[in-house]
């Protein structure tokens, strides 16, 4: 096995990226057809090398796996590796690049710069999964943004000005109180290193801020930070406002990586740093991400019932299955946690899938109201069924990959708080009621709209882009076993710490009465 | 065997919904009802073969596996499972072969046989279930076969609507049964059937802390379920949808929404039996639900013209009667009403589908009448679903210790007396309005018969001269289920409820130490087992005079009591209510939160601190075009590198 598996897998996509900025000359057909093809090339050659890395990894076995270490630049260090947290990310990953290159297949405009920029999204969002140095892993985290940001700017609708830097401001106004974090957990610990980090212990006395008891201290402070950054990212209520803008401008293939990728980003953050570096503090924080994660949950899906636009509508249901997850990794247990894990996951297929299918009917009618549509399942059987799939596990249909997440997480939160359990259950309601009303306005009823009536069904390029996820998400829900053995040893090792945690600052608070 | 039985139908449903192009429509529908004979013939085997039989479990493999919680795909083989099982398969399969002839003229035949074939899954994955998780599983599974089978013909509005409503309203539903759920895995550590069973008197025992009260955690957990299956079975408040839910093709009702989906719920409270033992505060909310119910459905009953109306509101009525019988103890006479039901129900079903299909998809009794002598075979399949359902038998005689008299008899009195057995406040609110109801039962059903069937046609000459009988693929099942709806309830009443019941059930169903309700219920004084044959007679007379004898009588009387007739058509304003109270206050708040909260709070506190540069920003953008946002990502990757230099000047790592 080559040793630096990772990191091939991590640059791959870079150096695509680069081939194609440096030497593909010209911008007729055949050179866009070029660049197409290559970062297809790329993007599958990554998916399959990150296969090598799934079969090789060995989740019983603790800690991280291909993991690597080296000098790099001014004295820093270089360190990757992979444990049963961030790989299903990897995979999600490299699994979702190739569809989507494959879904923007009739992009026209600057083919060459957009492959180039969607090569480079790849390389950053890898990354972020893969680096264990706490340096490697904010310029992941936030070169991820510059891409992004230039695929809704570039190649966005028409307000893609305003989305853009509304999705850029508020990712890096959150990011700017982690960088400051991550400095002062350096002086702490003196390391980068992210698996130093996690067994350091930081303080969480209470102290005294300009007048303020801080109840956690230290813990409490960086928790924070961390979280104004990955609650936008998430994103969580109320700092969502960014991503409904975001997705109705972004194109078809920057609105799946957004949201089947780029989200859990903020998931996995909590998951990596907040719960396990602060165990103290995400205590004590609980009930206020609870709360969040239940106003999400019905805020978001109440204004879902409203929207006109299909993309806003999908949008703001992301955020209210977001809810899900944060609930459940602040319920600190295995069902909370494990679920909290699917959910991201599996609302990676759903989601991506959803915008996918969006992306069918806007490719041919250049809109994305909901009023201009209605009973396309007279003329697109294969789409109505399709969409009718990713309705149902968006709804969270048992049998479906959407259940299982929404289920464990409300299960795990229900051992903690039966408020916030029984908020969340009300989501069950009105997802049903968004959800199956966007269906009937834009699948069902009478064909009746002129310009619906030579509607074609979907192609066979776009059924090559559904069937994996058609495939998963039915595989997922009923043998969900898959996905969870992969990563519930991590997480059960991960609470194992958590409790011992916090049990401890217990044993002090008791002890210091 | 069981595993053939639950998968095979949705084998069925899989080929004809994605492959009938290959084999073809015919081979599509051949093929699903085909399969469904076979699973019919399979569970009838099953059922006769092994009674009281329990422990079978098969288990497939894992599906959910996170920390203590293990829930297996798996078949839990017991006599209940067995009821259900012919239940299901017996109504499907008829249902089936009917459809070959109802639906000759759609032009979407094989995805109607995929969905029905596909509910039938999900329903025989609910009643196999030997965990609760795997109950949900079907418990939704039905309710989007239903919800796709209710918008089946989806360029229609209405039928649209309906099926929105019906998946919806099951959701609040829903909602009880998953925190009941939760409930049960936080306190048990597990949602085994059997593990929850034996933990059963714990939670008796047990007080837990639920939304800041303090509640028993047996009444809690047996209330929560319970909330799951008022949704599932229409019960009161959340009945709205049943009604509506007849937009679908009339097989589709006489399937799902009369004799097996919508009986899933006091399936539900029947498997749960050891926990509902524990709780008599929520068995006593069952009764009173149940009950009122039983005389909601059948008051609004009487007033509706809509001939699939009338049964839809009968059946919302029956399953009351289920609920009372359940809730008073008497699980085994829930059961058996529910297994007589479901062949008079779906007779009846399959009897108006017959009438509609002669007249033309006519639906309204209003413009029928006369039809005895257009389709006379029809018309005495439907008058045995009638007898069967008015409760026509000899009171007081037994023969080998077993009522005579049609099925809707022998399980409805015993339903009645059995409330009147409880000795309880409950159960007498519940028996009086079963009586009641009986009585209501009575009149709608042969109010149904007379302006159907009797007296001078009102149909145009056109449609009447050319309604015609249906062919045999559709009578066939009708025979069949006539064949039910008369000698079930006779053959079947010592097992179910008789004096073989307790070998016949076996552990199936758990009877609590001080439960001898259906014991008591073979010795109740001999005017309460009449009153319910006096109701059914008072019901007949009243009908016959009102639409044989004087038919100008019901409009005088509807003139007369005008609100009370409007309040009656209207299905007691329940619609309307809801309407006001909840959908256009979910409505307004989702308006609001949008347009308030995330425009004008959020983006407006948000906006104004970060975006105070903007405007500028955004008119230098218009400027540059989007040459400009590679300037910014210039200036972006910049700061990256000028944060690293940072790191690299104050020391770098270690």
């Amino acid at each position: 096995m080559m040793s630096n598996l990772l990191s091939i897998i991590t640059f791959l996509p870079l150096l695509g990226a680069l081939v194609l900025v440096l030497f593909l000359r010209g911008s007729d057909a055949a050179s866009d057809l070029n660049a197409r093809r290559v970062a297809l090339l790329v993007t599958t050659l990554t998916f399959l090398l990150s296969l090598a890395v799934f079969s090789g990894f060995d989740p019983e076995a603790p800690g991280f796996q291909f993991v690597e270490e080296g000098a790099w630049i001014a004295g820093l260090t270089y360190r990757m590796g992979v444990d049963g947290l961030s790989l299903p990310f990897v995979m999600l990953t490299t699994f979702f690049f190739p569809l989507t290159i494959l879904a923007s297949w009739n992009v026209e405009h600057r083919v060459k710069e957009y492959m180039a920029a969607f090569l480079m999204l790849e390389t950053l969002i890898i990354g972020v999964f893969t680096s264990l140095d706490l340096v490697l892993f904010y310029l992941f985290f936030e070169g991820g943004l510059i891409p992004m940001f230039l695929i809704i700017g570039i190649w966005g609708g028409k307000e893609r000005i305003y989305a853009a830097f509304k999705f850029f401001l508020y990712t890096l106004l959150g990011s700017l109180l982690m960088l400051v974090a991550m400095i002062y957990m350096y002086f702490d610990a003196q390391t980068t290193d992210i698996t130093r980090l996690l067994t350091h212990q930081f303080e969480y006395g209470t102290i005294e801020l300009m007048g303020w008891q801080i109840v956690g201290g230290a813990q409490t402070l960086m928790w924070l930070a961390f979280f104004a950054s990955f609650a936008v990212k998430m994103p969580m209520w109320p700092v969502h406002t960014w991503l409904p803008d975001a997705h109705v401008q972004a194109p078809t293939a920057g609105s799946v990586i957004l949201a089947a990728i780029l989200l859990k980003m903020g998931g996995y953050g909590f998951l990596r740093f907040s719960l396990p570096m602060f165990p103290v503090a995400s205590e004590i924080m609980q009930d206020f991400v609870f709360f969040l994660s239940v106003v999400a949950i019905v805020y978001t899906s109440l204004v879902a019932l409203m929207q006109e636009d299909i993309k806003k509508l999908i949008a703001y249901s992301s955020v209210a299955h977001m809810g899900f997850v944060t609930m459940g990794i602040f319920a600190a247990n295995q069902q909370g946690v494990d679920g909290a894990m699917f959910q991201m996951i599996s609302h990676g297929f759903i989601s991506g899938a959803l915008f996918l299918c969006v992306g069918v009917i806007y490719d041919r009618m250049h809109t994305r109201e909901i009023a201009a549509y209605g009973g396309l399942a007279n003329r697109m059987p294969v789409y109505a069924t399709v969409m009718m799939l990713f309705t149902m596990a968006n709804v969270g249909l048992p049998g479906t990959s959407g259940f299982v997440g929404e289920f464990l997480t409300m299960a795990g939160t229900f051992q903690v708080s039966t408020w916030a359990a029984f908020g969340a259950a009300t989501g069950v309601i009105l997802s049903a009621a968004y959800a199956l009303w966007l269906y009937r306005r834009v699948v069902f009823g009478d064909l009746i709209k002129q310009s619906l009536q030579t509607i074609a069904d979907m192609d066979r390029r776009e059924i090559a882009v559904m069937a994996p996820l058609v495939f998963f998400t039915i595989l997922l829900g009923v043998y969900p076993s898959l996905a969870i053995d992969l990563f519930s040893p991590a997480v059960e090792s991960l609470l194992e710490g958590v409790r011992t945690a916090q049990s401890a600052a217990d044993a002090v608070q008791l002890a210091l009465k | 065997m069981y595993t053939a039985i639950l998968l095979l139908p949705l084998a069925g449903a899989v080929v004809a919904g994605f492959f009938h192009r290959i084999i073809g429509e015919k081979a599509a529908m051949y093929l699903t009802t085909g399969i469904l004979f076979l699973c019919a013939g399979l569970s009838w085997i099953a059922f006769l073969g092994g009674h009281g039989e329990h422990g079978d479990t098969v288990t497939l493999f894992t599906w959910i596996a996170s920390g203590d919680l293990a829930v297996d795909w798996g078949i839990r083989v017991d006599t209940l499972t067995h009821v259900m099982l012919v239940v299901v398969t017996s109504v499907s399969s008829l249902v089936h072969l009917y459809s070959i002839g109802y639906m000759e003229e759609d032009d979407a035949k094989p995805r109607f046989f995929a969905y029905l074939s596909f509910f039938t899954f999900a329903m025989l994955a609910l009643v196999t279930g030997d965990n609760l998780l795997q109950i949900f599983f079907g418990w939704e599974g039905v309710g989007v076969a239903s919800y796709l089978l209710i918008g089946f013909w989806f360029k229609k509005a209405s039928a649209n609507a309906a099926a929105i409503k019906a998946f919806v309203v099951n959701r609040v539903g829903d909602f009880g049964f998953l925190l009941g759920l939760f409930m049960t895995f936080w306190l048990v550590g597990s949602i085994e059937l059997d593990e929850v069973f034996a933990a059963a008197p714990m939670l008796a025992e047990m007080t837990v802390g639920f939304l800041g009260m303090e509640v028993n955690a047996a009444e809690a957990i047996a209330t929560l379920l319970f909330i799951g299956a008022m949704g599932k079975s229409a019960q009161l408040f959340l009945h709205t949808w049943l009604p509506d839910a007849m937009e679908g093709p009339t097989p589709v009702s006489a399937l799902i929404h009369a004799a097996t989906m919508v009986t899933a719920g006091v399936f539900l409270v029947c498997r749960m039996s050891p926990v509902m033992e524990y709780a008599p505060n929520a068995l006593m909310l069952v009764t009173v639900v149940g009950a009122s119910t039983a005389f909601f459905a059948a008051t609004v009953g009487l007033v509706q013209n809509d001939i699939k109306r009338v049964i839809a509101y009968s059946t919302c009525s029956q399953l009351g009667y289920m609920f009372a019988a359940a809730g008073v103890g008497a699980y085994e006479a829930a059961m058996f009403h529910l297994f007589t039901h479901a062949f008079f129900k779906a007779l009846l079903f399959l009897g108006a589908g017959s009438v509609i299909h002669a007249m033309h998809h006519e639906q309204d009794m209003r413009r029928m009448g006369g039809l005895k002598a257009k389709i006379p075979l029809t018309y005495w399949m439907m008058m045995a679903g009638t007898l069967a359902i008015t409760g026509v038998g000899v009171p007081l005689l037994y023969i080998l210790d077993t009522p005579i008299g049609f099925a809707g008899f022998l399980s409805k009195d015993v339903i009645i007396e059995t409330t009147f057995a409880a000795h309880s406040g409950a159960g007498s609110y519940a028996f009086w309005l079963l009586v009641v109801s009986a009585l209501m039962t009575s009149f709608y059903s042969w109010r149904l018969m007379f302006m159907t069937f009797h007296g001078e046609t009102r149909a145009d000459h056109h449609t009447y001269d050319h309604a015609h009988e249906s062919p045999k693929v559709m009578m066939i099942p009708l025979y069949a289920l006539a064949i039910g709806a008369a000698l079930a309830g006779m053959w079947w009443y010592p097992e179910f409820v008789g004096h073989h019941e307790a070998e016949f059930w076996g552990p199936a169903i758990f009877n609590g130490a001080e439960n001898h309700v259906l014991h008591d219920a073979h010795d109740v004084p001999k005017w309460v087992k009449v009153s319910p044959f006096l109701a059914m007679l008072l019901g007949f007379g009243t009908a016959w005079l009102m639409y044989v004898r004087a038919p100008h009588l019901p409009a005088e009387l509807a003139e007369r009591h005008q609100p009370l007739y409007r309040f009656l058509l209207n299905k007691w304003y329940f619609d309307e209510i809801y309407d006001f109270l909840l959908v256009r206050p979910a409505k307004w708040l989702g308006h609001t939160l949008w347009k308030r909260g995330d425009g004008g709070t959020i983006d407006g506190i948000i906006n104004g601190i970060a975006f105070t540069i903007i405007p500028r920003l955004t008119r230098f953008a218009g400027r540059v075009q989007s040459g400009f946002v590679f300037h910014y990502a210039f200036a972006m990757l910049i700061g990256v590198s000028l944060l690293i230099t940072w790191f690299a000047v104050s020391g770098g790592a270690q």
